[in-house]
């Protein structure tokens, strides 16, 4: 091997030329192909590779979407729809961006609040959360500002009223509010710098995607038993068996967004986004799209203008501090009683006031939400702290292997008995 | 553990389901029928010979009034008008072009790739003419409306003489299905408002069905080939979906 | 999962190799059937498809004079041909055009020559309409960019162009009307 060559074990001659220059596919290979993967996985661990998948489903759509769609207040409601009518398949590529968002969030909710049932954010993998909470964020932007760019009456009172959230800080307020219109109200140039920023932000979130998953090499995945790895008996190559297993979940998928595309596709937006945007006149009820809901009835929840803007914002930041306000040292679920339960009644919270952000602000809905909003919080603040230092968990599994084939430590492959799948 | 997932699964799902349906039924709560179209259902298809009474109804009655901006002539060939027919019916239309070589607007006759006509040249001009009421566009109107084409349907027909105790406003009628039930808009359907070339009895509910199909057609253009597609893609899915899972299997049959 | 690879167990081929093969088809399948939407929504829409006509008026245009009008988003000549430049276009022995064609088979009416004024070498518009323009060897048109020239019935003469100057669809919609497209 010539000085300065990658140490490449491929055979095949042309793989082999790139492999020795630029390692590609020995990393491929360690990462995705013999990467040591725990053996338990449930198919709540497929939501990550979902996620990516959507991601990409997103960008290649918009680019397409781009190619067609006019960012001015006079032709975008226009532009879209003459994508719908006019654009060969525009009708397809727009409904899989349009529903390509609600299967994003959902898939995410569903990634996110894996990790907060099995513990996934617990040391090592702080960082790697963290970097997760930021994706989330992002995530929650571009949505936002793609919802503005067909320029229909939800779009435009949309932006409105999340651009205003901004003027509730003082003093610094205003300006970045006229910071973000680029004018005396959301118009022209609102329209065009969120189409500028739309376009660009999936990439930065691919950015972050890639250091997510980095760190997630690093400390290598959770599993449901939160125990981790001891050896070879407790891990597989992710390939073939992940590799099968994530393309099984992927096609499932794939049929519940194709319901949603081909037969539905309208279900999940709001009526009032097809009449074009009209400055004038404030449609009735102003919802914003489903998911932004939850956090959307937590601003709400609160009496005072800025104390809303901060406790919505706070409902994200506190994820951001999660691993250090759960200071118990087991993390499955599974293995936490109290913990569990509490954890689902959050779950049952967060959909209440995905409810209560649907209607209007009205009783009972405004008080609902507030006992929704005020556990939210203390699950966070004081429910899991309490219980880091207050709760017997169950025993834990001495290994994976050990729960998994439930006998002693086995030679790997040799499987006792037949077990159910997962 | 499959078990547990499922379940999990199932939870998460049905919470999912429940949880954005109330975004649409928020508002002041009217029932609105549910009517039959031939376009219900995922095999529903759009009843062209109703579509093309219902053109008739828009350009006879609702045009008078209604733009439909987002539609050109030669869209009609889709709901079976021949290629003559479509010229004809744009030709019966002025439209202004130019400038010309003097750099005068023009008037010429309508081609197939012209727009629909509107009666208003913008929304001013809409609302000077009807008391101040803007006749909103019905290019995408039953997407843009809760209910969609039984909406439509349903305010179309729900036209009644105010109940005893209603103070209606000067200008307004009385509308079931109209929310808060003053419209600014009369009754815009009479029995024989419009004679059909096929002999259809041209009753209120038919002129009502007629135009409530042609602006569905109007709004979802797509929805036929839409759903054709998406029982072939589920399908194709389905038999992916069952090959993937026995590779799955087949790949941890060793490991269990 | 009973063993119904009856052709792959027979010629001792392992039953998860053809399971593999056959879904890895079918997967393929399926993004080949994906990237068609994509491809096929960069090109022409229908409301481009749509626009395809231009009505012109030929009477304002004297004889020796031409007009430019747009059509597609591409420069139409017309130009209302002299007696002379009709006999030059047709004196030419078709033989030793490069892309040999008969005036005749390039006009309608004899004086109405029509052509797409896009050169054929690389897009560019030659010179000629104004009577202020080079007209090239031929009195055609020229084209500026790598120095084509085209005859009054504009075909190539000279220069790298490989074809004539293309005439569009067209119909005499009334004696002193055109309609291209």
């Amino acid at each position: 091997m010539a000085i300065g060559l990658h140490n490449s074990d491929f055979k095949n001659p042309v793989v082999r030329w790139i492999d020795q220059r630029m390692p590609i596919f020995t990393m491929m290979q360690k990462e995705y192909g013999t990467f040591p993967t725990p053996r338990n996985f449930n198919y709540f661990w497929n939501f990550g590779a979902l996620a990516m998948v959507n991601l990409m489903i997103m960008i290649a759509t918009g680019i397409f979407l781009a190619m067609h769609y006019t960012p001015h207040t006079a032709y975008a409601f226009d532009s879209v729809e003459r994508i719908m009518r006019d654009v060969n398949f525009g009708w397809l590529i727009r409904y899989v961006h349009m529903n390509g968002a609600s299967m994003f969030f959902i898939v995410v909710f569903i990634h996110i609040w894996r990790g907060m049932y099995y513990g996934s954010y617990k040391a090592p993998r702080e960082l790697l959360w963290m970097l997760g909470v930021v994706i989330f964020l992002l995530m929650m932007a571009t949505a936002f500002m793609g919802y503005v760019l067909p320029w229909g009456q939800m779009s435009f009172w949309g932006a409105t009223v999340i651009t205003n959230l901004f003027s509730a800080f003082p003093l610094v307020g205003d300006w970045i509010v006229a910071l973000l219109w680029g004018g005396f109200s959301v118009d022209n140039p609102t329209l065009n710098r969120f189409f500028s920023l739309h376009y660009l932000m999936p990439f930065v979130i691919v950015g972050v995607v890639f250091l997510h998953v980095v760190a997630l090499h690093i400390t290598g995945s959770n599993n449901p038993l939160g125990v981790e790895p001891k050896g070879p008996q407790d891990t597989l190559p992710f390939h073939p068996y992940y590799t099968a297993k994530d393309s099984f979940g992927l096609v499932i998928y794939f049929i519940v967004f194709a319901c949603l595309v081909f037969f539905v596709p309208n279900m999940l937006g709001h009526p009032d986004n097809y009449i074009p945007a009209d400055p004038l006149v404030t449609p009735a009820h102003i919802v914003p799209e489903w998911y932004f809901l939850p956090f959307y009835a937590i601003l709400r929840a609160v009496p005072d203008k800025l104390g809303g803007v901060l406790l919505m914002f706070g409902s994200i930041a506190v994820l951001f501090v999660l691993p250090w306000l759960d200071s118990s040292p087991v993390r499955s679920m599974r293995f936490r009683p109290i913990a569990r339960i509490s954890f689902l009644l959050w779950t049952v919270c967060f959909f209440v006031l995905m409810y209560c952000g649907a209607m209007p602000a009205e009783e009972p809905y405004v008080t609902i939400s507030r006992l929704a909003t005020a556990y939210y919080f203390a699950y966070f603040l004081v429910i899991l702290p309490l219980l880091g230092r207050l709760e017997r968990p169950l025993p834990l599994p001495e290994s994976i292997a050990r729960a998994v084939l439930g006998g002693g430590p086995l030679p790997a492959g040799a499987a006792a008995k037949p077990m159910e799948k997962a | 553990m499959l078990r547990s997932t499922l379940k999990a699964f199932a939870i998460l799902g049905g919470l999912l389901a429940i949880a954005p349906t109330p975004a649409r039924a928020a508002g002041e709560a009217i029932a609105i029928p549910d009517t039959r179209f031939s376009f219900d259902g995922i095999f529903g298809t759009y009843d062209r010979a109703s579509a093309q009474r219902g053109f008739q109804v828009y350009k006879e009655v609702c045009s008078a009034c209604h733009s439909m901006r987002l539609l050109s002539y030669r869209n009609l060939r889709e709901l079976g008008l021949t290629e003559q027919q479509v010229a004809a019916i744009a030709a019966q239309f002025t439209v202004v072009d130019g400038p010309n070589d003097e750099g005068q607007m023009f008037e010429r006759p309508g081609r197939p790739s012209d727009r629909f006509r509107r009666p208003f040249p913008n929304q001013q001009a809409a609302r000077a003419a009807n008391n101040g009421a803007y006749p909103v566009d019905l290019s995408v109107i039953t997407k843009a409306r809760l209910g969609g084409a039984d909406y439509v349907f349903a305010l179309l027909t729900g036209y009644q003489d105010p109940p005893a105790g209603v103070t209606m406003m000067d200008g307004m009628n009385y509308n079931r299905y109209f929310p808060g039930h003053q419209i600014a808009m009369a009754a815009p359907l009479n029995p024989d408002q419009v004679e059909y070339a096929d002999g259809t009895p041209a009753t209120v509910e038919q002129m009502a069905r007629d135009v409530t199909t042609f602006l569905a057609w109007a709004a979802e253009p797509e929805l036929e080939q839409r759903r054709a597609m998406g029982v072939k893609v589920i399908l194709f899915l389905t038999i992916l979906g069952g090959l993937a899972y026995a590779v799955k299997r087949k790949v941890w049959a060793d490991v269990h | 999962m009973a063993d119904s690879g009856g052709a792959a167990a027979t010629d001792g081929t392992p039953r998860r190799d053809f399971l593999n093969l056959v879904t890895a088809s079918f997967a393929a399948v399926g993004v080949g059937a994906v990237a068609w939407p994509f491809i096929a929504s960069m090109q022409p829409a229908r409301d481009v498809l749509a626009l395809a006509s231009t009505e012109v008026d030929l009477a304002p245009i004297v004889e020796g004079q031409a007009v430019t009008v747009m059509w597609r988003g591409k420069p139409v000549f017309v130009r209302h041909r002299s007696a002379a430049e009709i006999t030059s276009a047709r004196e030419v022995p078709v033989s030793q055009l490069p892309d040999p064609a008969p005036d005749q088979a390039r006009v309608q009416k004899d004086q109405w020559l029509v052509v797409l004024g896009v050169c054929t070498h690389l897009g560019c518009v030659p010179l000629g309409q104004k009577p202020t323009d080079a007209r090239g060897d031929y009195g055609g048109w020229f084209c500026p960019c790598h120095g084509s020239h085209y005859d009054t019935a504009g075909r190539i003469r000279k220069g790298p162009a490989p074809r004539n100057l293309e005439v569009p669809q067209y119909a005499f919609t009334s004696d002193t009307k055109i309609r291209i497209g």
